[in-house]
């Protein structure tokens, strides 16, 4: 057992884990952080997606003991205050069913705005090829996005 | 819930350290910057490692320098990282294209080039970039240094020439100014999958070529009987034609759950014919999203 400390949505959280233990599982088993979820557990789906350093990574792959002293962000922590605007845009258009896809698109796509604030939409398919939707289509997903940027907003 | 397979982590702090580690533990330790594989490969039961060595502490492996003469890719820097940096943006295109077509965004924040190749899969789309820009590979052990160019890198499926106390510090390019490269991925659909056919094209001014391939043998490899047919030769309709018809001798494809034999012969000749016209593109300055010469679907 070993004790890192990392940065969770803001907020410094110290955990004991073992070398092989997996971000997903930490975040989620020792730490309460519900949002990222496991789906296939091998970086195909995108369902674990989490915010590390800012960038959008697969935290099934992630070893916990490797987040030492870096900082995660979840969509607890980009809802916080208030839903996001991209979140917003996302329930006006109905854009999931299920939902179990959505944080990690979220994320995704949370990431994709802070560089390109008006993505075409070919960026937008790129930034989420790798977040699987089975219920979707991915159509209504875009079409928030596209509405979001679109304009002088 | 952790891992079913227990190992133990060590993150050095300087290049000494992390071989002398490798060169005790050998093939008993394994070395980590992305993880993107490994861990896939631990949780598949497929490597049982007693040690995990993270190298991203370790200064040298952040180097990236580039110059007219050549450009060192360090072994932690991401395909990410790489997508958006200046040589690739310019010079070498072809690893641009290469590396964009690597799994999701998601996996290339993580995901290191050299990791890419030590994972030496059959259908790795940086081989064939690496392989036309003729690649070294540069290795480190407490024995001292090696330079293994690309071509007797990938010795078969997940193997390559890397010794079981080497570690890869990263891979030089040698200047690629006069010359202008595409690679294709053919997937099955948009967005992420592996290649069903991947080749490789670059020409230069003096007409001369290289051609390589992945997923269509158990290793990437050049293709020197079409490159020798075409060298020196303009191209043409007649030319391609017939390179078209070598291609039977230069691949060894099977046929697995993304697609059969036969389709990826038939496809490699209509990659091959669109990649040697949009090579030449590029090298008149004419702009080619390589994403969209496969129908979009890359």
């Amino acid at each position: 057992m070993k004790e890192i400390t990392l940065r969770v949505n803001n907020e410094l959280r110290s955990v004991y884990i073992e070398p092989n233990e997996i971000l997903l599982d930490v975040l989620r088993e020792k730490l309460g952080i519900k949002s990222p979820k496991c789906g296939c557990e091998r970086g195909d789906c995108g369902a674990c997606t989490v915010l590390l350093d800012g960038k959008a990574v697969r935290s099934c792959l992630v070893l916990a003991v490797e987040a030492e002293g870096h900082s995660i962000k979840t969509v607890e922590g980009i809802s916080a205050e208030k839903l996001s605007a991209l979140q917003e845009a996302f329930i006006q258009f109905n854009s999931f069913q299920c939902g179990y896809c959505a944080p990690g698109i979220i994320l995704a796509v949370t990431e994709l705005l802070e560089k390109y604030p008006k993505p075409t939409l070919d960026e937008i398919k790129e930034s989420i090829a790798g977040n699987l939707c089975r219920c979707t289509g991915y159509t209504p997903i875009f079409d928030a996005i596209m509405d979001l940027t679109k304009g002088d907003k | 819930m952790a891992l079913a397979h227990e190992f133990d982590y060590a993150r050095p702090a300087c290049l000494e350290e992390a071989l002398k580690l490798k060169n005790e533990y050998r093939e008993k330790a394994v070395f980590l910057a992305g993880g993107t594989d490994l861990i896939v490969n631990i949780k598949e039961g497929m490597l049982k490692p007693e040690l995990v060595i993270d190298i991203k502490d370790l200064g040298e492996m952040e180097d990236f320098p580039y110059n007219e003469d050549r450009m060192f890719v360090g072994a932690a820097i991401t395909l990410e990282y790489l997508i958006h940096s200046d040589p690739l943006l310019f010079d070498y295109q072809i690893l641009q294209d290469a590396a964009k077509t690597v799994a999701s965004h998601g996996v290339r924040t993580r995901a290191t080039l050299a990791g890419n190749i030590c994972s030496a899969v059959p259908s790795l789309d940086s081989a064939p970039a690496l392989l036309c820009l003729e690649a070294v590979v540069h290795c480190v052990s407490v024995d001292g240094e090696r330079q293994i160019p690309i071509g007797e890198w990938f010795i078969a499926p997940r193997k390559t020439a890397l010794r079981d106390n080497e570690l890869v510090l990263g891979v030089y390019f040698p200047s690629a100014i006069n010359w202008a490269g595409i690679y294709l991925k053919l997937g099955r659909y948009g967005g992420e999958d592996l290649a069903q056919a991947g080749w490789g094209i670059m020409l230069n001014r003096e007409r001369q070529y290289r051609i390589a391939h992945c997923a269509l043998g158990p290793v990437p490899k050049r293709a020197f009987k079409i490159e020798a047919w075409l060298n020196g030769n303009e191209l043409s309709e007649e030319l391609i034609a017939e390179a078209i018809k070598l291609i039977p001798e230069e691949i060894s494809p099977i046929t697995d759950i993304r697609s059969s034999k036969e389709y990826r012969t038939h496809v490699s000749g209509i990659m091959l014919k669109r990649g040697l016209l949009a090579a030449r593109d590029r090298l008149k300055g004419k702009p080619v999203d390589a994403a969209k010469l496969l129908g979009g679907i890359a």
